[in-house]
Parts: C-alpha cells; structure tokens; sequence
C-alpha cells in the first residue's frame, strides 16, 4: 500500500523535453506558473492548455501519469470548486435556495479555477517526470548560487534535498517492513478507534524513527570518510550546459505569456 | 500430522501491472510436527514471501495454506490468532525493538494476545533463560544492549508468544560466529524443549547440515527440492549447478570420492566426517587410539 506513494517520481526517457536544460526547466516552470495566473479569461486559460498539452505530448509521457498526480488532489479541487460557487458573485442567479445563492458568475470561476488548478498540477508535475530528483538539485543549487554572497547556505541545502529524495523510498520500505514485524508479535495497524490506532503507531514509529537516526549517522560517517567538506571547490561529474535549444523553449515560453497579457489587454 | 501445508500456492507481486513478479509458483508443502525445517536459496528466490504466507501476512494470489488442516484464510478474522500460532521473526529483529525495557518488549506478543500479567512474567522469565539473557538484563532499556543481545530479545519476543511454528529469517545475519553459535545453540535447545516446529531461513550451509532434520530448496519461485538433510546434501552437484553451496565437508568427501576413496554415504557434518575416516584410518591399521 505505502509502495504507491510516488513522489517526485521520474520517468527516464529521451525525449526534447528530458534533455533541456534542468535550469531552463525551472525557470520556464515559473514563468508557466506566471502565465496561468496572469490569464484572465477562458481564451487565455485555453492558450495555456495548448501550451501545456503541446509540451505534455512532445515529453512522450503517457497522460495516464497525469491522472495518476492530479487524483489525489481530487477533494481540494472539488472544495475549491464548492467554495466559488456559493461565493461568488454577479451574473445571473441560476438557482437560489434560502441562503444559497448560485449564479452564472459563480459556476464560470469555479470551471475557471478547475482548469487552472488541473492545469498547473499538469506542468509542475512534467517538471519531474521529466528531470530526474539529482538533476532537478543540482539545478536548484545552481540557480540559488547567487545567494552565496549574501551568506546563505546553498549548497548545503541543495545536498539536504537530495538527501531526503534520496531517502524516501527506503524509509517507505523500512515503514513497510516494521509494520509487517510488528502485524508479526499481534499487533493491530489498522484497526480501531483513532486513540487506539494513535497508540498503535508507536510499535512503529520508535522502530523508525531510530532507523532514520542510525541512517544519518551512518551516512555522515561514510560522507566524512570520502573527505566531504562542504561545497567548497567542488567539481561536478555532470557540468550543466546550456544548448540553443533551451533558449528557444524559454523564447517559446515567454512569447506565450506575451500572448497571453495582450489577450488580457484587449479583451479588458 | 501436518502441521502447515500448503496447496498450489502462488503469489504475484503487483499482479496486472507491467512489475508483475511470480514469486511463487504452485509450492506444495507439507511441514510435520516438531520438524527442524532450513530453507535454503537465493536472494529473490522466494523464500521470504514463502515463509510471510504461513502467518498471513501475504495472501495468496492462488492456492490455499492449511494450519493444522484449516485453511487460514477461511475468515479473515482469524488471521491474527494464525499470527500467535506460527510466531515468525523477521531478518535483523532488533531493528523492530521499541519498548523502555527488555522486559515490555519482550512481553508485547504475549500482551497483545490478551494473556494475564502472571502469565506474562512466567512466560517472559522462562524465554530470556531459554534465550540465554540473564534475568538483571529485563530491566534495561534494550537499546543499551550489543547487537547479539538485541537479537535474541527480539527473538524471544516471538518465542515467549510459544508459537506451535517458529519461523526465523536469518537469524544470525550480520553476527560473529560465537553470537552465531550462541543463536543456534539456544534455537535448538528451544526445540528440544517444546518439540515445536521450527522453520529457519539461512545462507550457511554448515549451520543448516549441523540443526536441520530436513531442507527446503527454493530456486525461481519454486520447490527445488524438499528432503531429508542427508538426502538433499546427496544431490550436491544439482545444487551447485543452480549456484547455491553444499557444506564444505560435503564438498571434500565429494573430491575424496573422485579419488577412490568412498564411503558410501553422504557427509555434511564435520563430527560424522571425523567419525567416518577414523574409523577408516583404524581399518588400514595406520591409526591406533
């Protein structure tokens, strides 16, 4: 059951959009994020979707893998879609019951909203799919490289977050595995009330918990051993390098949010 | 009478997806009372999905396992009772240890079966002698305990349970030979005891020939071969062919046998082999004590 659980998940692959650049990537996931927050209206929300199902195609990633990030969020997008519904005013009124109050306005943001929300979920999650987690620090390290002069502890934080990608899916199996040794002596995960299975955690989490503790020692011991000492005068294995390519996605990009304002603009 | 059996049992992992694995593949088991059963294979061979069926902590994809002619899977509700009767102690148990004293958590299986504190306490003073832990050592927090010593409460935590099945998964892993022998001495001592079935999962070929009264070999999700120990160990070759050791006694006698001297039986364990050529030795006259 735990096994499910994808985060950050990557889909090795060949295609143009695995081998941009992971800092263009993120920069160009950024001003994609801008884009659907400056559109306004259904017509530059749909130039948004072209844009994002265009490079959703050309990742050569099947759409199944979409559907799969965008379920879990299912409840949140439905209460979003709740929420602006009754809240939102102007318009005709469409159905009105006592309080309640629906009207054209109201089920127009909402189908707005659910759409900019399916779509961003859509382009942030291609970002991984498509950029493997080690990539995807390095470029963060990278792009935060600037805040080194004021001091602030960038590589240290790009090697926290690999770390902790890195660990994930072993303390998953771990998790799996006490809960099996635990289900083992008689001891019930899953059932009961919520104090009971609060308590029932225990036989689990200390077991972890001391796991992860022991992991981190272990590991600081093996980083020490190899004469780790910061990110000071480190070279790196894979140089990042920027190709034609990425400036003409980012050129892409960027045009498309041009677009997108002057749609703004003239349909004001 | 067979205390587990198992019926076609088969097991896919992550089945209908493009991971799907065969773990299993039609195992037909049947493990008697009292039995000192070594499972022997490779990593991914199948044994340890094999061996978390007999508590029902797997279902079967396909087949059935019987404990004690019942089918655990019959009502589901029953599992739990299943789980106290083939106690089962995972590889590396002390990473499972949790509890303030050695005491509590030794004594988790036994609380968590609803029996009475006396009853607990007698249980649990009995099985740190069994084990091997002295009684001052119940108070201690487990975490300040070597890595042997945590074994063996771990251990002790499935064994107090008095589960009619023991099944332990590489228990000496990751030990030095005196924790090892210290292990398999207290193992056998417990099944001397009880005469409870023991199911012990290994790599060491040496310790399996030395405690176990038959062996299971797993290979590709399958029963390679089920027999008693000597008979296994007879079919030395087969068992190298498909990459997995014989004892290294085993293997001289083979070597002697390619030399002409044959004794006509198999040899796995180092004191019958000691046995053998000195009453061999004392034939040709060339030894006298």
């Amino acid at each position: 059951m735990l096994k499910d659980i994808t985060i950050g998940q990557y889909f090795p692959s060949d295609s143009l959009i695995h081998r941009l650049d992971p800092r263009f990537k993120i920069v160009i996931t950024f001003i994609f994020i801008v884009m659907l927050f400056t559109g306004r209206s259904l017509v530059s929300l749909g130039i948004g979707a072209i844009y994002t199902f265009t490079a959703v195609f050309v990742s050569k990633i099947p759409l199944k893998m979409f559907v799969r990030s965008i379920k879990p969020l299912m409840p949140f997008l439905i209460i979003t879609a709740f929420i602006n519904i009754l809240f939102a005013n102007g318009g005709d009124v469409v159905f009105k019951w006592r309080f309640i109050k629906i009207t054209s306005d109201g089920i127009n943001v909402s189908v707005f909203m659910i759409i900019r929300i399916i779509l961003l979920l859509m382009g942030t999650s291609l970002l991984t799919y498509t950029t493997s987690p080690i990539t995807l620090t390095d470029a963060v390290e990278r792009l935060l490289s600037p805040l080194k002069k004021l001091k602030f502890p960038v590589h240290e934080l790009a090697m926290m977050m690999s770390i902790a990608l890195r660990f994930i899916p072993l303390l998953i199996e771990e998790t799996d595995r006490i809960i099996s040794a635990q289900k083992a002596r008689g001891a019930e995960i899953d059932s009961g009330n919520i104090v009971n299975r609060a308590r029932n955690l225990i036989p689990v989490l200390i077991p972890l918990f001391i796991s992860a503790f022991r992991r981190a020692d272990e590991l600081a011991t093996a980083m020490e051993c190899r004469c780790y000492c910061g990110g000071e005068g480190r070279t790196r294995l894979r140089q990042l390098k920027s190709a034609p390519r990425d400036y003409i996605a980012l050129a892409v990009t960027v045009l498309f949010l041009s677009v997108i304002i002057s749609v703004n603009i003239i349909f004001q | 009478m067979a205390v587990l059996k198992t019926e076609e049992l088969t097991y896919i992992y992550s089945e209908g997806s493009p991971f799907q694995k065969t773990a299993l593949d039609h195992v037909n088991l049947e493990i008697n009372e009292g039995e000192i059963i070594g499972i022997i294979g490779h990593t991914g061979s199948g044994k340890s999905t094999l061996i978390q069926h007999f508590n029902g902590l797997l279902k079967p994809s396909g087949g059935r396992i019987l404990l004690d002619g019942r089918d655990i899977w019959a009502d589901k509700s029953d599992i739990r009772e299943v789980r106290f009767q083939v106690g089962l102690v995972f590889q590396y148990p002390e990473y499972q240890i949790f509890e303030e004293t050695v005491y509590n958590d030794i004594a988790f299986g036994c609380r968590n079966m609803g029996l009475s504190e006396s009853e607990i306490k007698s249980r649990v003073a009995e099985t740190a002698v069994d084990i091997g832990l002295s009684e001052d050592l119940l108070e201690s927090s487990p975490f300040e305990l070597s890595g042997g010593q945590k074994r063996r409460v771990a251990i002790a935590g499935v064994m107090a349970m008095r589960p009619k099945v023991l099944i332990l998964d590489e228990p000496t892993a990751g030990l030095d030979p005196v924790g090892r022998d210290r292990i398999f001495q207290h193992i056998v001592k417990y099944h001397e005891k009880t005469h409870n079935t023991v199911l012990i999962v290994s790599h060491s070929m040496e310790d399996m020939a030395r405690i176990a009264n038959k062996i299971l070999v797993m290979n590709r999700s399958k029963v390679f071969c089920y027999d008693e120990t000597e008979k296994v160990f007879a079919r030395a070759e087969e068992i190298t062919q498909i990459g997995l050791d014989v004892p290294q006694i085993t293997k001289v006698f083979a070597e002697l046998k390619k030399h002409g001297l044959d004794f006509g039986k198999e040899v796995y364990t180092v004191d019958y082999a000691r046995e053998l050529l000195l009453k061999h030795l004392r034939e040709r006259g060339i030894f006298n004590a």
